[in-house]
């Protein structure tokens, strides 16, 4: 254990004693008390800055089950620091934001905290673990409490919606992730994610390894809500606007884009990752772009703003493996477009927050986030138009703020594609800077929409709910922060570059480095006249003219239709699953015991049947068979008749009759084949049904056919196909006699060894006394559920 | 030729059941099946005694006392139940 282990099970520890402080302390907002864990966390992850930075990972072990190979191992380096960070910095503004944003008097927020807490200690479990098992460990807890949070408004039928839809994606590509962990320790014969780079070659020529990488990436895409998994964030925004600016935006999301980052040095080599990730993560960043403009709530724009921003992101990455094909730094293009992911993250963790937060203080000031409804607020809310265009601003790319910086970069990772000669990237390749470029003029109209539509034009005051006014100081603070952050990144970008994005840039790529070698990131914000440059005049000169005429050509989205949209085709698909497994099990749960009768008899005959006929197990021999007397014929004969004229009977007594003396010819062939104890019982047993079946004859219903039953084909075929399977294995398993019997031994040790002369008494008392005990075991419990049957029903009765 | 009796007579006795079987199934009426049926129980003791002869044992001595007895409860059974409809009367049921 060390203060690493402590700092992930801090908020857990925490989420336990909220309720108590919720309880006791019910004067004072229970979010003060949840404040000081990530307060105390960013202040521990933040002195660890100086250390990571010089390449002084933390790494500590605890034992959980190291019989299984899994231990608690946690590990700190830049990356996981980077996001731990972000968790901790980020989870303590929004704890601060929803004090004034969650009422005390209405809400739960006891319920609130805690899914809270056991959030950020699961997030912070997935970015600082080694061990996968703990990682997909605390992955789902990320799925789960996120799942609780998206429904903390449970009586609403839309959360709870949002939050089953975003379980069920999650959840499957959380478990796509676990089959692709299990088969990367069936490759390596380890957990650790720090063995499993050192052994990326030999993942790399394994058979299993792209079915390791597809699974791998389904986890990551599901949870980064990329293309065609995005569709569960737009719904998860009916959960109170922190857990949005939190979860949806900041952290949880992200957390697929850290996995990625992770496994680039074990996977990146191959054309599949780059194409994957690359080329998903575009075409999300176009696609999220694309249909973040048609959205008339604001925070349905901010969701698909994530998903593009995340693909974003995603692509870049996906680029950046690419400069795992060069042994060295020197002369390494495309190094930039992993550093510019970096950068891109901590950006959009600070802009996309404060646009939520933002947006939570129009929600919460006049009662709607329809932006039809909105407008001319900038005259009521003079500070959250402020937050709002410096988040948008630096969303859409616009100097001075950081969002231009990562903007920057990210097309020249882009542009710089189209020199990479690998996995046919100088043809298709074109598509990554031309999408992006796309993208980003998408991006720029909806940040558009979300600054001007809402805060200028004209104040629609009928429309609102509340009479607009500023918010309170305290719900101000957090965006204010976040905005504040925006521009000093913006304007000092190198306070990041030597302290977070280096060492983070170094464990995406830890063998590009040589001992003792450092990267070296600056970040500037004049590159010359360079082709980035001329893309960003175009997306800002285009962006805004599309921008003023979209009045024009907005009703182009008319045109796309409903039926082909993702949503649409998750809902059917999931009432197909239902109303088909349903047809199903109509199909074969009929309720008529003869259906289930039919399909177990069929099953046994096909597939005894069929072992016989594969294994060719038939074989007869009759050699060692007795002869047959007369006697036997004549009974057999006899016994024949019976059972015909059970079956052709027309009346149930007939039946009864015909039964009984088949079982007294069965006790007629045991005094036949020398059993006078078996032919004993028979009678008497054979005696006493008989009379059983006549007494429940008689208290049969007058209403019944007593005309003959109705023949059946498929019934005649499979009692004939039962009966003839059944004697084949008779006949095959007697003519193939493998050993002796053991009767011999109870021929001459039944009386020297248990004293009797009846060899059957003896086997059934002493030599197997314990099947006899159970039998009689079995005669007392059928003769005890008689009773009660007959007499717990009586009961029954007189009580009604 | 003691052999030779034995079979004719349990080939006899065969036949006779086999006589009461088609009493059995024919009917037509259930007093003719239950007599038959009787009848069979009887023919049965005759073949257990003659197959013990046969067999030169005396173990199924009981069964032939035990099948005289069951054919006769039996059918005092079937009788009372043709009669009454019922074969144990219970207060009960009254």
């Amino acid at each position: 254990m060390s203060f690493l282990h402590l700092a992930i099970l801090l908020p857990f520890m925490a989420a336990i004693l909220i309720p108590l402080f919720y309880k006791q302390l019910k004067h004072i907002h229970t979010g003060w008390f949840v404040l000081v864990v990530p307060v105390i966390l960013f202040v521990y992850f933040f002195q660890k800055i100086g250390p990571v930075s010089k390449g002084l990972n933390d790494y500590s072990t605890a034992n959980w089950i190291p019989s299984l190979g899994i231990q608690f191992t946690v590990y700190a380096d830049g990356l996981s620091l980077l996001f731990a960070l972000l968790i901790s910095g980020i989870g303590a503004l929004v704890v601060l934001y929803s004090i004034y944003y969650l009422s005390k008097e209405k809400e739960e927020l006891h319920k609130f905290y805690v899914y809270l807490l056991l959030f950020m200690g699961a997030m912070l479990g997935v970015v600082l673990s080694d061990n996968l098992v703990v990682l997909y460990t605390f992955w789902e807890l990320t799925s789960l409490s996120s799942f609780l949070l998206i429904g903390y408004w449970h009586t609403r039928e839309k959360s709870r919606y949002g939050a089953v839809k975003s379980m069920l994606i999650t959840v499957f590509g959380g478990l796509s992730m676990l089959g692709g962990i299990i088969l990367l320790y069936l490759i390596t014969g380890t957990f650790s994610v720090r063995e499993m780079v050192i052994q990326a070659a030999v993942i790399m020529e394994h058979p299993l390894f792209l079915a390791a990488l597809i699974l791998f990436l389904l986890g990551a895409f599901t949870k980064s809500a990329q293309f065609p998994f995005y569709i569960w964030l737009p719904d998860a925004m009916e959960a109170p606007t922190p857990v949005s600016a939190y979860l949806h935006s900041a952290t949880m999301v992200k957390a697929g884009i850290y996995l990625t980052a992770r496994f680039t040095p074990v996977f990146g080599l191959a054309p599949e990752w780059f194409w994957l990730v690359g080329g998903i993560g575009i075409l999300t960043l176009a696609w999220g772009s694309f249909n973040a403009i048609k959205q008339t709530d604001l925070k349905a724009i901010l969701a698909f703003s994530t998903v593009s921003q995340l693909g974003l992101i995603m692509s870049l990455l996906g680029a950046g493996a690419a400069a795992l094909h060069f042994e060295s730094l020197d002369d390494n293009l495309f190094t930039v477009a992993a550093v510019a992911a970096i950068f891109h993250l901590i950006n959009h963790a600070t802009f996309k927050g404060s646009l939520f937060m933002a947006a939570g203080i129009i929600d919460h000031e006049t009662g709607t986030r329809d932006i039809r409804r909105l407008g001319g607020l900038m005259n009521f809310m003079p500070i959250t138009f402020t937050i709002a265009l410096i988040g948008a601003f630096s969303m859409a790319g616009i100097p001075p703020f950081n969002g231009f910086l990562s903007k920057e970069m990210f097309f020249t990772g882009m542009v710089n594609l189209l020199e990479f000669d690998l996995f046919n990237a100088d043809t298709w390749g074109i598509l990554f800077p031309v999408l992006a470029w796309v993208g980003s003029v998408f991006t720029f109209i909806y940040s558009m929409i979300i600054v001007f539509k809402p805060f200028t034009g004209k104040l629609q005051a009928e429309k609102l709910e509340k009479k607009p006014h500023e918010a309170p100081l305290g719900m101000l603070i957090s965006p204010v922060i976040l905005a504040s952050l925006v521009i000093l990144f913006g304007i000092f970008p190198n306070i990041l570059a030597a302290s977070i994005i280096e060492p983070a840039a170094a464990s995406i790529y830890p063998f590009l480095l040589e001992d003792g070698e450092k990267f070296h990131v600056h970040i500037s914000h004049w590159h010359g006249f360079s082709p980035e440059l001329y893309m960003t005049i175009g997306v800002i000169v285009l962006g805004a003219i599309l921008y003023a005429t979209q009045s024009k050509w907005k009703r182009l989205f008319k045109l796309f239709p409903e039926k082909l949209t993702l949503n649409r085709l998750y809902d059917q698909s999931l009432h197909g699953l239902e109303s088909g497994s349903e047809k199903i099990q109509k199909f074969y749960m009929t309720g008529f015991l003869r259906n289930y009768l039919g399909i177990i008899f069929i099953f046994t005959a096909a597939l005894t049947g069929w072992a016989l006929f594969a294994q060719s197990a038939f074989s007869f021999k009759a050699e060692s068979n007795a002869p047959i007397g007369t006697y036997e014929v004549v009974l057999a004969v006899l016994m024949t008749a019976g059972v015909v004229t059970i079956l052709f009977a027309k009346s149930r007594l007939t039946s009864i009759i015909a039964l009984g003396s088949v079982g007294y010819g069965v006790a007629l062939f045991f005094v036949l084949f020398r059993a006078p104890d078996l032919a004993l019982t028979q009678l008497v047993i054979e005696t006493i049904t008989t009379a059983l079946f006549l007494l429940c004859f008689y208290y049969l219903p007058e209403l019944q056919k007593r005309e003959k039953l109705a023949f059946k084909v498929n019934n005649l075929l499979i009692s004939l196909g039962v009966g003839t399977v059944v004697t084949l294995i008779a006949l095959s398993a007697n003519s193939q006699r493998v050993s002796k019997t053991i009767s011999e031994y109870f021929i001459e040790n039944s009386y020297k060894e248990a004293g009797g002369k009846n060899m059957v008494n003896v086997i059934l008392v002493d030599f197997r006394g314990f099947d006899t005990l159970f039998e009689i075991t079995v005669l007392g419990i059928a003769a005890l559920g008689i009773f009660a049957m007959v007499k717990l029903r009586m009961s029954r009765k007189e009580q009604s | 030729m003691f052999d030779i009796v034995m079979r004719i007579s349990l080939l006899i006795l065969a036949v006779s059941t086999l006589m009461y079987f088609y009493r059995l199934v024919k009917g037509p009426t259930v007093p003719d099946r239950v007599v038959a049926l009787d009848a069979i129980g009887i023919n049965l003791i005759g073949m257990t005694a003659v197959i013990s002869v046969v067999l030169k044992t005396n173990s199924f001595l009981e069964v032939i006392l035990l099948l005289g007895i069951l054919a006769f409860i039996g059918t005092v059974a079937f009788s009372k139940f043709l009669e009454k409809g019922e074969i144990i009367e219970n207060d009960r049921n009254q």
